[in-house]
């Protein structure tokens, strides 16, 4: 399965966890986030756990790239 | 990246409370009553001081001002989080950091100031309070909705250095005191804690401020947007030790009536913060945290602190700021203005306005 990516690079608070949270609605299983920012990755790191999602980070160059799963 | 203490609740908690106790204890070495730290009168001193209005009782160079962008400039060098970024919609950020600035003008104080004056026992900041969260909740409305100003962008490492230069060019001329740089010799302005102590205050915040992410209108937002209660915990930490300083130093005193500093029309006090709630939510943070991410190397931020800035200047030079006597005729239609006016931007900025169509981006499915 092709898991949906969001790019939230640029993009300030909170609209990487909105976006997130929107794309969980639209892909229940999960997503990939991009961030390019610690406060973002943080935030949604956060907000994924609460939804009670699993989440695995990885550094990609100045950026992550956040999976959050349905566990 | 290690974890520690510092990055959870307890991290965010003890933020908090460092800043509440610096702001009493600033009030004790001379700044004035339930203006430990400000950041929109402290900006506002700044724009006296060099001149930009010609308010006398209002202009200082505040050293805490310096030291927090300095605090969460450091901070950000230790912890590889500086970033010189930008191009989100500079003058938008400008237009909405004016019209904070304006509303905060109106309630006398910024989101900061509103905790230490409630923490005080000064009762008309509850409708400040009041006012500050119709302001985020409208601001929510339109985030929801996928209000946007756009991604920024790198910038030029330079760039990103230019705004805490400028901050030390302040201190130079903070230290020397040359004649062309305004000090008031009474009212708020004079009042002062000594040089070096307000700037290791403004440090020591700075720093833990850029740590944790303090912010005062996150606190709200990300509660009623996300159910998270990890930025609320700071401010409710901030009113819990600033109104215990408060009670040991004998500085509190609930009362509506001969507050520092505050006005008693509950209208208008209301409205500003409307003003300052709906702006900063758009903005992405309150004043102290756009302070901070100023620090951190972001020119969009550095755009709203010189709205900011400029807001403090006309708010001075065209009677716009309230005083303890009350708010100006010339400051409630200024407040109005800006409250469309940020209408206007919520609006144009959100991709998929709904009130045609509501139901349809329900934000609480996953809860």
């Amino acid at each position: 399965m092709v898991i949906k990516q969001i790019d939230t690079r640029g993009l300030s608070c909170p609209q990487p966890v909105i976006k997130t949270k929107k794309g969980m609605q639209e892909n229940p299983e999960g997503v990939e986030v991009i961030v390019d920012n610690t406060t973002a990755k943080i935030n949604i790191e956060r907000f994924a756990k609460l939804s009670g999602y699993k989440v695995e980070s990885r550094k990609n160059d100045a950026e992550y790239v956040i999976k959050v799963e349905r566990q | 990246m290690r974890s520690s203490w510092i990055d959870g609740k307890k991290g965010i908690i003890i933020t908090g409370a460092i800043v509440g106790i610096i702001a009493v204890c600033l009030v004790q070495f001379g700044n004035p009553l339930n203006m430990g730290l400000c950041i929109a009168c402290f900006i506002r001193d700044i724009a006296g001081a060099v001149g930009l209005h010609r308010a006398s009782p209002v202009q200082y160079i505040r050293p805490e001002i310096i030291g927090i962008v300095l605090g969460a400039f450091f901070m950000s060098i230790v912890r590889k989080e500086f970033v010189a970024r930008g191009g989100s919609s500079p003058f938008i950020r400008f237009i909405l950091g004016f019209f904070v600035m304006i509303g905060a003008l109106m309630f006398l104080g910024c989101p900061l100031r509103m905790i230490l004056r409630l923490g005080g026992g000064d009762i008309n900041a509850i409708f400040g309070l009041i006012g500050f969260i119709i302001g985020i909740v409208a601001g929510i409305f339109f985030l929801k909705r996928g209000f946007s100003l756009k991604r920024n962008y790198k910038l030029s490492q330079l760039e990103g250095y230019l705004f805490p230069i400028i901050m030390l060019g302040l201190l130079i001329l903070l230290i020397l005191r040359p004649t062309f740089i305004y000090f008031s010799e009474s009212g708020p302005g004079s009042m002062h804690a000594f040089l070096y102590i307000s700037l290791l205050a403004g440090i020591v915040v700075g720093a833990f401020a850029q740590r944790t992410r303090l912010c005062l209108v996150g606190g709200i937002r990300d509660l009623f947007l996300f159910r998270d209660t990890y930025l609320i915990l700071g401010f409710l930490s901030i009113f819990i030790s600033v109104t215990v300083t408060n009670m040991f130093f004998g500085t509190y005193k609930l009362s509506l009536l001969g507050q520092p500093i505050a006005h008693v029309d509950g209208l208008w006090n209301c409205l500003g913060m409307i003003l300052v709630g709906w702006g900063s939510a758009l903005l992405g943070g309150c004043p102290l945290r756009q302070l901070i991410l100023s620090g951190e190397g972001n020119i969009d931020s550095v755009m709203d602190f010189l709205g900011m800035l400029m807001g403090a200047a006309f708010s001075h030079n065209f009677a716009l700021a309230a005083s303890p006597s009350g708010p100006t005729i010339n400051g409630k239609i200024a407040v109005v203005i800006g409250l469309v006016i940020v209408a206007i931007i919520a609006y144009c900025n959100t991709e998929e306005i709904s009130f045609f169509r509501k139901g349809e981006i329900d934000g609480d499915k996953t809860n």
